[in-house]
């Protein structure tokens, strides 16, 4: 998972045969380096969110289908902070951070709760059991903030102001998505260094690769997954409120389509894989983007997945994912 | 004493946690219409005192639990849980198996007429559309369960089998008994288009793969509003016909119930018999051991497709009754919820045992049908089901027993 490996390349063929079959007509330079700049920050969220899925993946082989709806409660609980600083006369980038930092904290509380209720008591239940629970978890969130809240979309104040110096090419990146691709590259850069470099990171790695090793080295296993619970929440948080403050409107329902797609992220990239996730996500959004803005907006989704099984077809563990030799 | 105390101060603790989680999306309402902020207090003192009392009798139960154990020290070497037990024994029962089985029978035929007025025939619809799913969940138990192909995009071979009766009887005028084969071959076909990329993938990927397959079908199901009628789907599709007898609503909600339970029927005695046919051992080789199966010389790339295909093909069969009992499809009813539902019944049901998948298809589309007094909280008390179920019982309802030879029984535990 903590491997990198330079075979990226693999699929650059065709990726490049569709790309530029569609871009041959036209050329038109402007539109479509608009077209990536979007592709590339849309991929950037679901880089983020694909993380939390590959992290949790890497250490017990669990799809956390709930994950999306970590995503969606902290986007809605970033609305809610800022709603009520936004009507008490306050606004501006730090009531986003502010209401930034609540939702990383409320996700990693729901993280940890949903690992501690949900998927602990599963750990050694068959494999696909654990898997229902998430479904049935995802299911109760939504439908928990549904009723909580409200099913209707609700606008999320606008809180980044307009950088001046961003003027000239105002066209490509707004304010919004200068932060975006910052914040993403400031988040995975901590990771990386958490993963690498500090005690618990040394702990996840010794986890993923043998569960049972790194018990007896003395590694409390379980506290180190509910801190793979907890990253990986907070990943999703910062992405939740990205988007939020990108499309400008959240709702109950946006963490399950968030979630698929970011899982589709995590597996293009080699499921388990952090660089893979970044990757994976990036190379998604991007394919998205151009087959939205190229050929039909209505089969957006068609072009993510199509892409997914292609890839999968020709590299069966994904882009940087190592193949697996197994062994009787 | 002090027992009954830590356990108090853990219930408060969780309280107290939940108070906490929930605060901001239970409390805080933002009304950005009118920029109001309302404030809800009053649901917290609910959350804090249902958590703290659900909280308690979750440790009781457990100490009552580990008393229980200790005070028959365990007499057999399976955990030995009291309902397993007594449904086991029940089981082994051939005779009373059998007369339940009849007794089943006979109320299963007899359930149109009981339930039903000639004005009111809610139930029988409701019935239907169950049997429906059943047919759905041991399809796709073949798949799952059998083979141990995980696939979450199962809805979309139901999609091909109601869009080819759609299309079939609106262009050529073809009736609903010519259509039932052709729906389950073309759900077959999908079935075996979609399984040739994908025999190379194993577990996850083949899940993400089956996903976004179900999702494309859906997708173009929307879009092309050319052949499939985009969103607004297809209307005016012919019910089940009859010997060209003219029927009123009540009939033809009972023939439909009496078509599907002949499917169902179909279904069951399909799946026994390939479970226990050369087949259905490859299928539960390759589940549990893809690499030694192999190695004894069954044909991976064959066992893996017809797996494929005999799951698709019973989704397709019962998606031409879906379409012929509701007289409209459209894409909502083929979305990914749908897919996890069956996926949720073969495995609440346990995997690869019959009488639990029915059970858990049954349960499961029944409870938020007849759960409508509830309607808004329905879906969280299912989703809340869900992740209890397999806390509690992981290997399903009623698990899947393996024919076991012991000393001194004549063959034994066979069942299903």
């Amino acid at each position: 998972m903590y491997n990198d490996r330079e075979q990226a390349g693999a699929c650059l063929p065709v990726f490049c045969a569709t790309f530029f079959s569609a871009v041959g007509q036209t050329m038109d330079y402007e539109y479509l380096f608009e077209l990536l700049a979007g592709g590339v920050i849309k991929g950037s969220i679901y880089a983020l969110i694909a993380l939390g899925y590959t992290m949790v993946y890497g250490i017990i082989q669990l799809i956390n289908f709930a994950h999306g709806e970590i995503y969606m409660i902290s986007a809605f609980v970033a609305f809610i902070v800022a709603g009520v600083l936004t009507m008490a006369g306050h606004g501006g980038l730090s009531v986003l951070v502010l209401a930034a930092l609540v939702a990383m904290l409320y996700a990693a509380a729901y993280g940890y709760t949903l690992e501690r209720i949900a998927y602990r008591p599963l750990r050694n239940a068959p494999r696909l059991s654990p898997l229902i629970s998430a479904i049935g978890a995802s299911i109760f969130l939504m439908n928990y903030v549904q009723l909580a809240q409200t099913p209707d979309f609700l606008p999320f104040p606008a809180l980044v102001p307009d950088f001046e110096f961003l003027e000239p090419v105002a066209r490509y990146l707004s304010s919004i998505d200068l932060i975006i691709l910052v914040v993403t590259v400031v988040t995975m850069l901590a990771l990386t260094v958490l993963i690498k470099y500090t005690r618990i990171g040394k702990a996840m790695r010794a986890t993923q690769q043998d569960m049972v090793m790194a018990r007896l080295v003395g590694i409390n296993v379980d506290r180190v997954i509910s801190a793979t619970f907890i990253i990986g929440s907070v990943l999703a948080a910062i992405g939740g409120v990205l988007i939020g403050s990108r499309t400008g409107q959240i709702n109950a329902a946006i963490g399950f389509m968030a979630g698929i797609k970011a899982f589709t992220a995590a597996v293009l990239g080699g499921i388990g894989n952090i660089p893979g996730a970044v990757l994976g996500g990036i190379v998604l959004g991007v394919a998205e983007t151009l087959g939205a803005g190229y050929i039909s907006s209505a089969y957006e989704d068609v072009f993510a997945f199509g892409l997914l099984v292609l890839i999968l077809i020709v590299r069966p563990a994904g882009l940087l994912g190592k193949a697996v030799r197994q062994k009787v | 004493m002090r027992e009954m105390l830590t356990s108090l101060k853990n219930a408060v603790g969780i309280a107290l946690w939940f108070v906490f989680l929930t605060l901001p999306l239970l409390v805080v309402r933002v009304n950005t219409l009118n920029n109001e902020i309302e404030w809800r207090w009053e649901n917290l003192g609910w959350i804090a005192g249902v958590t703290a009392l659900l909280a308690l009798a979750w440790q009781l139960s457990l100490r009552w639990r580990d008393r229980q154990r200790d005070r028959s020290v365990t007499q057999d070497e399976e955990e030995g849980m009291v309902p397993r037990a007594t449904l086991q024994t029940l089981l082994d029962n051939r005779v009373l198996c059998r007369r339940l089985l009849v007794g089943a029978a006979l109320l299963a035929a007899a359930f149109p007429w009981l339930v039903s007025t000639a004005q009111n025939f809610y139930h029988v619809n409701v019935m239907v559309s169950a049997l429906i799913f059943v047919v759905l969940a041991l399809g796709l138990n073949i798949t799952v369960g059998l083979a141990g192909l995980l696939d979450l995009g199962y809805i979309a071979f139901f999609a091909v089998g109601a869009y080819t009766y759609a299309l079939l009887s609106k262009a050529f005028g073809l009736g609903f008994w010519t259509c039932l084969p052709l729906g389950g071959v073309a759900g077959m076909l999908f079935g075996l288009a979609l399984g040739f990329p994908i025999l190379r993938l194993r577990g996850d990927y083949l899940a993400i793969v089956t996903l976004g397959f179900g999702s494309i079908t859906k997708i173009v199901l929307e879009n092309w509003d050319a052949v499939f009628g985009g969103a607004a789907g297809i209307a005016g599709i012919p019910r089940p016909d009859l010997f060209a007898l003219v029927l009123d609503g009540r009939q033809k909600a009972v023939y439909s119930y009496y078509i599907i339970l002949a499917l169902v029927v179909l279904t069951i005695f399909v799946t026994v018999r390939l479970k226990n046919s050369r087949i259905g051992r490859a299928w539960m080789a390759l589940r549990e051991d893809e690499i030694a199966c192999v190695a004894m010389g069954v044909d991976m790339a064959a066992t893996k497709l017809s797996a494929y295909a005999l799951g698709a093909f019973w989704a397709g069969l019962v998606g031409v009754v879906f379409a012929a009992h509701n007289n409209f499809i459209n894409p909502d009813s083929f979305t990914f919820m749908d897919s996890a539902m069956i996926l949720a019944m073969v495995v609440l049901g346990g995997m690869g045992s019959i009488l639990g998948v029915i059970v858990a298809a049954l349960a499961l589309k029944l409870l938020p049908e007849y759960l409508r007094a509830f309607a808004e909280y329905r879906m969280l008390v299912f989703g809340t089901v869900m992740v209890l179920m397999m806390l509690f019982r992981p290997q399903g309802l009623i698990s899947n027993m393996r024919r076991r030879y012991a000393a001194g029984t004549k063959g034994g535990g066979d069942r299903d």
